[in-house]
This record gives structure tokens, sequence and C-alpha cells, in this order.
């Protein structure tokens, strides 16, 4: 095993290539949605039901407005089928009578007077019928007195192996735990929005601040009723998405190519304000679990038994898949013979629930791991000797059934961590802290993990992605794909990856904008898959793209920019310069996503996490004083990159543990609908992120990379919660740990 | 559309005041209007009276008896005042606490004031302090103790015709040692769940002489803590018994439950800085 | 009455109201779009301007008040600079929707710090929030671009 250790130290310069967005950025001049040129623009609005469902009785327009200023849709004027395309039909693009949520769109309305369409949103009432009992808890909605759907169950899996019973009979030491964890807001700094065109040729053209440019086209086309060839899709520069503009993009899409069709030719702007994008947009699911642990007296697991729920919200969306992993991410990187975990999505009349970096997995990473911290302690063991016992080596059979391959560095991950950290002497130190009776408690905890990159086992060949290479007259390269830049460093990924496997400089070879009209589908970006899944069909491209221009063009073995040009140049003449590669899954890839049996991802990477903390015994204020975040991701394309995606996630993971929570009003609807009181960490929070990075080199991506952006979203809570309870003494249940709550622990708690 | 005003003098704009009685809706630094009318644009005054150039109301000036601080100052001209870091310390902290930099280059203190937020961050040093405020209206000045300024949840003591023109804080007593601290949130950007200001002072025996708390966040109001207040008063430290300050503050404050924090940690925190502030055992502390 | 101004060093009249914010002239009638909305509430600093210097937050600014004031955006910094390669180089805008707001503070503190502390960054950045960074990389071009070693 080779292992490559990058200590990304503070008083170091990391350093890469400059982002190819970076100067764009800086300057001001990077456009994005709200700031697109459209002349003569309307601007568009949304009218919501108020109820947490009903039924629709009556729209009321004010007589005394002159409507016909304004361009006005309801759902009778929905060409095509009315429903947003995502995993199953369920959700209307606009209302007709029955709706589940508060929120849901009714009426849409534009104007090129902003004013005037505040005062005409005003004008417009909606006749309810309000559903008499609305469905909240994740409980109640599995308990079913009443149905929003059959049994309020969007999805039901069960990962199995061995036999929990056989598990309990040899464990002499079980705990029993319930955690609960709260949505979150993804809280991109750009709010949603989309503009759309309606061409003279009676096609449409959208963009907008997007994720996934072929979800925002299907949906079109379902919605619309026409066919791709009349409708385009383009990504503006966007500000932040992490999964929040995965899903929701198409619902605006949708409304605004709706409002296009009826404002005669003048370009629509559907752009949210930030209390309306908090309101309506799906955010992180709530989960609730239930976990038992069983161990022997040498610390050995000797099973795992969960029960993991998340409230998926009023309709399907994405829910199943979020679910799938994480149910797949429940067991951690541990061996156990005997595992059950059974997850289930339920419906609820919250607005639907989505994607946010992690996707499941930090909900049940979450109780895995406070779970083994408090097993740990009913052991009278170290929480790092109980995770030694029980990480996964190679050759050990993984909690899917699959045996574990080289590519396995849990232990590594670990062993990094604590030589970084300190990890025994801090501890002591703490605890010597703690007993000198100061006004602040610290401690130190940890959480190890892994997170599949890619989509999960088959996923990728459904998706059949295709990645373009054209090679320009001027010996430039251009990548086409539909992998979007949200500001995770993308573009300059796929541009180093390609420049490097076609030996050019990088300002050879660009990124085309996202385009439906000219890239092809490669994907959705999500789920860490773009450097690696993306970035191995860019390899792969440019090898075909080499190996034509040296049979047809006579490019020799080794060249130099200047043959390279030539011979783009006679490949572009003779009208055969564009390559497409094609997914093929590796051979080893064997999944069953009915029994999660087999592979489950193509990579995984590893990660061991540390937190340190400083509580204040007056005001139970909890401040991380010092993170670190060990990964091993295979391959670090571009470090910077790598390392601020890392130092972001784990921010938002800090977020995730200490401030952030959505909190509901009696319809269902986000309460604390501003920045002023939905808390996400400001630079005078955060302390110290370490990121120390190990190279296996073994990921299926170029020079074996693997995802990275989604394991910082899943380590700092748990890390942080196990932190706290070693510092205070006592046991937490439930994030973000606020300081009411600790009050209420540490009071009750006899502390 | 509406009508716009910006006097360069008092008097001009006292005048105005005077002549249409509660037309205008005064604009200082703006930091909480203008986020008022952006979330509730149907209730944009149609007059504003712009105080934001009126000369008398800008500016620090030290007097024997202490600072003259004018209305329209901006927090961040106070936290950098060396005298006021000298001899008001508590009122660079809580200056330095509110919002963030770019709130504090525009907020102003009688706009913190005015806006009569429960939370209002400055309130509670003020109140430690013993501000006085100055009223100008048309017809001449008043003198109003800070203390009697707040009637009720955002209602103040000014009237139709008056501004809030300066704020007189006097020197702190030779013995006296202040407290101030800021439970919000987060560390900026944050509004108070709690936060409190203290000044006591103590002769060479230890005997409490004065003890002036002031607290924001607990009550409808920014308050003070009379009964707290009147207990220590000719107390020596050692005699003070913390069940009965924990009482009093009970007695003195009325905190809710809201969006950012519940009523049992409201009142067991206030309990417990009021303490810490009266054992002493911690000086000016500023949250970060 | 219109309102004259001077917005990236030339002069500048607008006629929109006096309650107008100057986010909107900014974006609307100077078509200075670098300066972007994130709330409007005053917490995000992604509309962050300098107005005499001073970092403040345009979207809660009217225009009555700009009378004769001297406005910096994000397109009147300089186009090079040493700020400008660090944020580059050190890889402090990811998603860059913060990155104008973030200049624009990174060039009112370094105005008064020209060695700033790690601590005077965080609180000098603290009014801008950035969802994506963590802000370390920032913290770290702008330590860089006071010609500090990137100590933090
Ligand atoms: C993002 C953000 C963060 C904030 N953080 C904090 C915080 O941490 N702590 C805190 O306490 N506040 C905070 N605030 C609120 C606000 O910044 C302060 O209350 C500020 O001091 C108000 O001053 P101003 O001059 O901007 O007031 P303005 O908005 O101009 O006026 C506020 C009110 O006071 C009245 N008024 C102003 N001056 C006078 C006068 N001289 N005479 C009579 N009436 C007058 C106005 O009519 C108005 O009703 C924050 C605001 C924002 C937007
Ligand atoms: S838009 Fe002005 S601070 Fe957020
Ligand atoms: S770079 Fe995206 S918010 Fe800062």
């Amino acid at each position: 095993m080779s292992l490559t250790i990058i200590n990304q130290r503070r008083d170091q310069q990391v350093v890469g290539p400059a982002r190819v967005d970076g100067f764009a950025k800086i300057s001001g001049a990077a456009l994005y949605v709200d700031d697109l040129p459209a002349v003569d623009a309307l601007h568009g609005t949304t009218v919501r039901t108020a109820g947490a469902g009903g039924t629709l009785q009556e729209i009321v327009f004010d007589p005394a407005i002159n409507w016909s200023e304004f361009v006005v849709v309801t759902a009778q004027d929905i060409p095509g089928i009315n429903a947003i395309k995502l995993l199953e039909n369920d959700q209307p693009v606009l209302v007709e009578r029955t709706f589940r949520h508060a929120g849901e769109a009714v009426v849409l309305l534009a104007h090129a007077d902003p004013e005037k369409l505040r005062i005409a949103l005003k004008g417009i009432s909606l006749v309810e019928l309000p559903n008499p009992s609305p469905i909240f808890d994740i409980d109640d909605a599995l308990q079913a007195r009443q149905e929003i759907i059959p049994g309020n169950i969007y999805a039901d899996y069960l990962l199995e192996r061995g036999d929990v019973a056989a598990g309990e009979y040899l464990a002499d030491v079980v705990i029993d735990e319930r955690f609960l964890t709260p949505s979150q807001e993804q809280l991109y700094i750009e709010p949603q929005g989309m503009l759309a065109h309606l061409q003279e040729d009676g096609s449409i053209l959208m963009e907008g601040s997007l994720q996934c440019p072929y979800y925002v086209l299907d949906a079109l086309v379902q919605c619309l009723g026409m066919d791709k060839d009349h409708l385009r899709v383009v990504q503006s520069t966007t500000g932040g998405a992490f999964g929040g503009k995965e899903d929701y993009p198409s619902v605006i899409a949708c409304h605004a190519a709706l409002l296009a069709l009826k404002a005669g030719g003048r370009p629509v702007k559907l752009i949210y304000e930030r209390g309306e994008d908090l309101r309506v947009t799906p955010k992180r699911h709530p989960s609730r679990t239930l976990i038992r642990l069983g161990a022997n007296k040498a610390g050995e697991l000797q099973f795992i038994d969960m029960d993991f729920a998340i409230d998926g919200g009023a309709y399907r969306t994405l829910s199943p898949v979020v679910l799938s992993r994480g149910v797949i991410h429940a067991p951690g990187p541990y061996k156990c013979p005997h595992i059950r975990i059974k997850g289930r999505a339920v419906a609820t009349n919250h607005p639907p629930f989505g994607a946010f970096r992690g996707f499941g997995a930090p909900q049940s990473i979450l109780a895995m791991e406070v779970a083994m911290d408090r097993l740990a302690k009913k052991l009278g063991m170290d929480p790092v000797e109980l995770r030694k016992k029980n990480l996964l080596c190679t050759g050990d059979l993984s909690p899917t059934g699959d045996v574990v391959g080289k590519d396995c560095f849990a232990h590594a991950v670990l062993d990094a961590a604590l030589e970084h950290t300190h990890y025994q002497q801090r501890r002591e130190e703490y605890n010597a802290w703690n007993a000198a009776g100061h006004p602040t408690r610290r401690g130190i905890g940890l959480a190890t993990f892994a997170h599949g990159a890619g989509f999960t086992g088959n996923g990728e060949l459904h998706l059949a992605s295709r990645v373009s290479l054209q090679a320009l007259a001027n010996g430039h390269v251009e990548i086409l794909c539909s992998n979007t830049e949200m500001g995770q460093g993308a573009a300059t990924t796929l541009v180093q990856i390609a420049a490097a496997a076609l030996g050019l400089p990088m300002d050879s070879v660009h990124l085309a904008q996202t385009d439906t009209s000219r890239v092809p589908n490669s994907g959705p970006t999500v789920a860490s898959r773009t450097c690696m899944v993306v970035g191995g069909l860019i390899q792969k491209a440019a090898g075909q793209l080499l190996q034509r221009l040296r049979e047809t063009m006579d490019l020799a073995e080794s060249y130099d920019a200047q043959s390279f040009a030539a011979a783009c140049a006679g490949l572009y003449a003779a009208g055969d310069a564009l390559v497409t590669a094609h997914y093929y899954p590796p051979a080893d890839m064997l999944w069953d996503e009915q029994t999660f049996f087999g592979r489950a991802y193509a990579s995984y990477a590893w990660a061991a996490y540390v937190a340190e903390v400083e509580v204040d015994m007056i005001t139970l204020e909890t401040h991380v004083i010092d993170f670190t975040a060990v990964q091993e991701i295979g391959k670090a394309v571009h470090p910077v990159i790598v390392q601020g995606q890392i130092e972001g996630g784990v921010a938002q993971g800090i977020g995730y543990a200490l401030y952030e929570d959505v909190l509901w009003n009696e319809r269902g609807v986000m309460a604390n609908d501003r920045l002023t009181n939905y808390i996400i960490p400001t630079s005078a929070d955060l302390g110290f992120i370490h990121v120390v990075l190990l190279e296996g080199g073994l990921g299926a991506g170029p020079k074996g990379a693997k995802g990275v952006g989604e394991l910082p979203m899943d380590g700092p809570a748990p890390a942080i919660v196990n932190a706290i309870q070693q510092a205070l003494n006592i046991d937490i249940r439930q994030i973000p740990v606020r300081p009411e709550m600790l009050l209420e622990l540490t009071v009750s708690g006899g502390n | 559309m509406s009508e716009w005003t910006r006097p360069r003098h008092l008097p001009e704009a006292l005048e105005l005041l005077a002549a249409a009685p509660g037309q205008y809706r005064v604009i200082s630094g703006g930091t909480d209007l203008m986020v008022e009318s952006h979330l509730a644009p149907e209730r944009h005054p149609e007059f504003w009276l712009d105080i934001s150039g009126l000369r008398e109301l800008q500016g620090l000036q030290i007097t024997e008896e202490g600072i003259r601080i004018g209305a329209a100052t901006s927090l961040e001209v106070i936290r950098r005042h060396a005298e006021v870091v000298t001899h008001w310390p508590m009122l660079a902290a809580s200056a330095a606490v509110t919002g963030a930099p770019p709130i504090q280059n525009r907020a102003t203190l009688g706009g913190n004031v005015c806006n009569a937020s429960p939370a209002a961050d400055n309130a509670p040093v003020l109140l430690a302090y013993g501000a006085r405020l100055e009223i100008a209206h048309h017809h001449g000045s008043r003198w109003l103790p800070y203390m009697d300024f707040h009637q009720g949840y955002r209602k103040t003591a000014l009237q139709a015709g008056e501004l809030l023109s300066a704020l007189w804080i006097p020197y702190p007593p030779k013995h006296s040692r202040g407290y101030f601290r800021k439970v919000g949130t987060r560390a900026a950007q944050a509004i108070a769940k709690v936060s409190i200001a203290a000044l006591i002072e103590e002769d060479s025996g230890g005997m409490i002489q004065g003890a002036r708390f002031g607290m924001a966040s607990v009550a409808a109001t920014p308050c003070t803590l009379p009964s707290v207040s009147q207990y220590l008063l000719g107390r020596a430290l050692r005699d003070i018994a913390d069940a009965q300050v924990r009482q009093r503050v009970g007695q003195d404050i009325a905190p809710i439950q809201d969006i950012r924090s519940t009523t049992a940690y409201r009142l067991e925190i206030a309990s417990r800085l009021v303490l810490e502030a009266i054992h002493g055992r911690s000086e000016s502390k500023k949250e970060d | 009455m219109p309102t004259t101004m001077r917005i990236n060093g030339k002069a500048f009249q607008s006629s929109s109201a006096p309650n107008a914010r100057l986010l909107d002239v900014l974006r609307n009638e100077c078509d200075l779009k670098g300066t972007k909305e994130g709330c409007g509430e005053g917490e995000c600093g992604a509309c962050a301007v300098l107005v005499n210097g001073k970092l403040v937050n345009s979207c809660l600014i009217p225009l009555g008040q700009m009378e004769q004031a001297e406005i910096t955006t994000v397109e009147g910094l300089p186009e090079d600079s040493a700020l400008a390669r660090a944020f580059v180089q050190c890889g402090a805008t990811q998603c860059g929707i913060c990155t104008p707001g973030m200049m624009l503070a990174a060039t009112a503190l370094l105005a008064e710090h020209a060695n700033p502390t790690l601590e005077e960054i965080r609180w000098g950045l603290s009014g801008n929030l950035c969802r994506c960074t963590g802000y370390g990389r920032i913290y770290a071009a702008i330590a860089q671009a006071a010609g500090g070693s990137a100590d933090v």
C-alpha cells in the first residue's frame, strides 16, 4: 500500500493552477441569472397555497385590478402534463384542486413593473378547504392515522446481513438510542431563479441557476409537451447549490416557461427573494433514528440494528434515493457480522425535502458515530480503541456483503488523525483542564466514516453518460459535458484533467458553456461524481482523440503544441474533430438494489475527523477551537480546490452541529425564513480547519481520484457531538447542540 | 412617490416635525428602517426626514461630567473613540458587537435606542452607565434619564415632533467596575438572546455602594434590575446569597420564548451572568 | 431632485426616488452587476460597496443619503492587484457570489490594517457570509495580499 500524505499546513502555500473561473468572479464580471441582460423583461411571481394541504375551491381575482395588464397563468394553461418530472409524477406544476403543503404554486403572474406585481399579488385570494389534520412528524406519519399516500411511505428499504438475533446473543454490552436531526437549508448565497425567452421560432431558451441541465430539459419537455429540439437549457454562473439546485430549478423553469409562452415574446425573469427561497425550496431531510449496537467485552461489534426514517415532505421527489444513500452509509466503515438497517422515507405535509451535500448519509452517520461513542462509554473503552477494533481492513466483508479490496484506508486515516491532533495528549490535557474548575470545559471527539463516490451501484449504468471533446482548428480543445460549475471547482478540475491527458497547457482547453443544445448528457452534477466519473470519461475521450489524430493525421507519439494544432486543423477540416466517450461500469460492480447486496460504489473515500471544542459553563455556548479533517481521496487533482471543498463542507457541518435548525410554523412552513434567524457560521465563528489529505491512488477516477465533496458534511456533526459529550459528560441525542439544549441536559442530568 | 427631506441643521428639522407632527418617518443610519421597508413595502412612509445630515447630531464631546454623544453618531465612530475606549469601555465593547463592520459603519447609537428593540445591544450599557437623553423639540430641549425612555414593547417616551438629539453619559464612579456580555446566536451578525451590562461600585471595605444593571432580550424592553440593585446596596460581596440574587433576577425580568431562545435559558443565563457580574470574575468581556 | 454622486471615480446622477436602495441604482441604472443581492436585509454582505471608503451594505442605503458620496463597487477595484491575484491563487473564490463583497471587505480591511492579524481578518469579514469556502482560503488570500506568509 502506498500512501502519500499532503499535509496542508497553515503556514504553507498550497498551489495548483489558477481556477479558470477565478478572474471573472473576482472582478464582478461573471453573470449570474439575475445579472443576465434581458431587454424588456417581465418579472414573474407566484401565488401560493396557505394551508398545509387541502383542496383549492376557487381563485378570486380582485376586480379592481386590470388583469389584462398582467400575464396570468394557472393550471389550465399547461400544454403538457401538470407534473414535475422526477421519479414519480406526483407533484403538480401548478395546483388544480388538491394540494399537500403550504406554499404550493397556484397562479403565476408577470409584469414589467415589480411594484405593480407586488400589489397584484395581494389582489389574488385562494379559497382553500384546508386539510384538518396535517402531519409534520416522522413517527406520526408512520402511524398513518391520516394518510397522505398509502401508508405514508415513499420508500421502505432493508439492508440485512447475518442475523441480528444471533448478534444479540453474542453481545455482552448493548446500547439503545434514539437520535434526531433537523432539516438544514443549503443557503447558497445566490437565491434560485430562471430567465425564460420564447424565441421567434416558438422554441424556448431557459437560462438559470442550476445543477442539472438535463433534469430541467426533461421537466420542460413533459410540462410543455414540446420536443427536446425546441428547448434549450443553459446554465448561468451558479452562486452555490450544494444539492439545493438539483431538482427545484425544474419547478422554476416550468413556471418561467409557462409565463413566457403567454408573454408575447418578452423574456420572463423569475427570481426568488431570499424569504421565498427559504420557505419553498427543498432542504435536507429531517431524520429519526433508533439504533442498537451490541459488542462483546473485547469491543468487537456483534450487531448493528437501526431503524432509520427520514421526512420526505409532501411529494416523493428524490427521497427514495436520499434514503438509499442513508441506508448504505448507516453501518459506517465497520465490520460487523449481523446488521439490519431498516430505512423508510415518509410523507408529511412539509414542503418536499431534497438533495443536500451528503444526501442522507450525514443523518445516519451521525447516529452511528455517536452511538459508537456511547458504546465505548458503556464498555469503559476509549472511543479510538473501539474504532480500531472494528474498522474495516482489506479482505473484510463490508456491510453490503462484498469483500473489501485494496482501496481501504479506514485505519490509515484514523492513525493520521490521531497523530496530527496529538489526540491522546489532548485528551489528557482537556481532562486536566476540566478537573481544574475553569469557567469552560474542553473536549475532543472524533468520527470515522467513508462515503461512496458516484451513483450507487447500477446508477451510473442507467445514466449512460457521454462526454465529447471537440478539437478546434487552432489546436484548442473544447470539453462538451453537462456537468456544471457551481463553485466546487468542476470547471477547473475537468479542464485540468483534459489538459493533462492531452499533454496541453490548461489555456488550450475550454469547458463549453453548459447548454443542452450543444453538450451531451454526461449525467447530473451530484453525488461527488464529476471528477471521478466525468473526469474519467474525459480522460477516455482524450485517448480517443489522440488515437484519431495519430491514425488519421499522423500525429507523432510525442508532439508539441504546433504539431498538435496542425493535426487538429486537419481533423477539423475533415469534419471529424468530435469524439465521444461512453460510460462502462467497472467489471466487478455487482450490486443488487433490492437487497442492498454487493458493491455499492466503484470507490469509497475514507475519513477521520477530529473536533476540539470548548463549552462556556455560564452560557453553554460551544466553540470549535480546532478541527482536523483527514481524508483519503485517491488523488488530489487540484489540492487548493480540494482543500476549499473540505473547509467549506466542514463549515457547513459545524453549522449543522451547532447552529442550523429549520423551525416550522403551524402550517409546516419554515418559520425562521430570514438570514437573521437561520443561523449559519460567520467568519467570526469559525476557528481553524486543518485539512490533511491522503492519496492512496486507487480510486476509479483519473489517476486514482475519488469524490471529495460530500465527506466534509458527514463527519463534523458526530465529531463535535462526541467532543461535547466528552467535555460535559452528558449524552446528546439531537442536533443542533444549542446552548438551550445543553442547559436542559446539564441541569436535569445533575451535571 | 414619497418625499425625502434632508435638512442640515437641527432647528430646521424640528420645525418640519412641529409643523406636521406624526407625519414624518425619521431615518438616521437606516439599518433598521431599510430592512423594515424591504420586508413590508406596503408600510413605506410617505414623508421621510433624513437626519443623517444634521451637524448637531454628529460626534462626541467630552465635558467635565462625562461625554455627549450626538444621536446620529455611528457605532463605528463610537467604538474607536479614544475617550470612550478609556472611560466607557463597555460602550466601546457593545458598539463593537453590534452586527458586524458594515452595520457599525452605518448604524447610529440614537437609532439603536429609538428603534426600541428589546434586544438593542447598546441599551444595557447605557442603562448601567446611567445615561441621560437629550430630547429636542421645536420649543426647546428636555432631559430624560434613559431608564425612563422605554415605556413598553417598542414604545418610547418620544412624543410627536421630538427627536433624540444626544446621549449623555457620566464618568463612572472612581471605584467602580464594569461587566458587559452579549450572548447572541453566533459571534457576529447576531441578535442577543441575553445581554447584560453592570456597573458596580465598592468602597475600600468591599461594601457595595451602588450597583446598576442593564439587560436586553429578557423583557419587553431593555431593562434595569431594581430589586437586585437594592439587595446589593450596602452589602459586602461575601454576604451576598446567590439564591437571593437569583430570586430577584426572576422578579426583575420577564423573558419569553421566541425563535432564538427559550424562557428557561434566558432566565437561567441572566441569573448566572448577574452573579458573574457581581462576583467580578471578568471585566468587559466581549463575545468572540 | 436628482442625487449626484461619484461611482468608481465617475460622476453619476440618479433620478430614482430618494428611498430607492443604492443596490438597485447600481445594478439597474449603472448596470454594475457585480454588486449582488443575497438577502436584501443587511445580513449577507453580497451587496457590499465602499461609501467614502467605508464598507457598507448597499441594500440598506437609501439613495437620498448618497448626495456627494464617493462610491466604490467591485468594478472600481483595480483589475490587477496583489489582492486579486491572491484571491485567484489561494482559491478564495468558489461559486463567487460572495466574492465582490469579500473583495470590498478585504480592501477596507487592508486599508485599515496593512498587516492584519487573523483575528482582525475574521472580524473584518464577519459581515460577509460565504457558504462555499468556510473562509479559510479567503483568510489565506488576504494574508498573502498583505505580504505576510499565509499563516492561516
Ligand atoms: C444585519 C443587521 C444586523 C444588526 N445587528 C444588530 C445587533 O447585533 N445589535 C443591535 O442592537 N442591533 C442590530 N441591528 C439593528 C440596527 O443596526 C441598530 O438598531 C442600529 O443602531 C439602528 O440605527 P440606525 O441609525 O441605522 O437606525 P434607523 O434605521 O435609521 O432608525 C431606527 C429607528 O429609530 C428612529 N430614530 C433613529 N434616530 C432617531 C433620532 N435621533 N430621534 C428619533 N428617532 C430616531 C427611526 O425613526 C427608526 O424608527 C442590526 C441590523 C442589521 C440590518
Ligand atoms: S443583500 Fe445586502 S446584505 Fe444581503
Ligand atoms: S464563494 Fe460561494 S458564497 Fe462564497
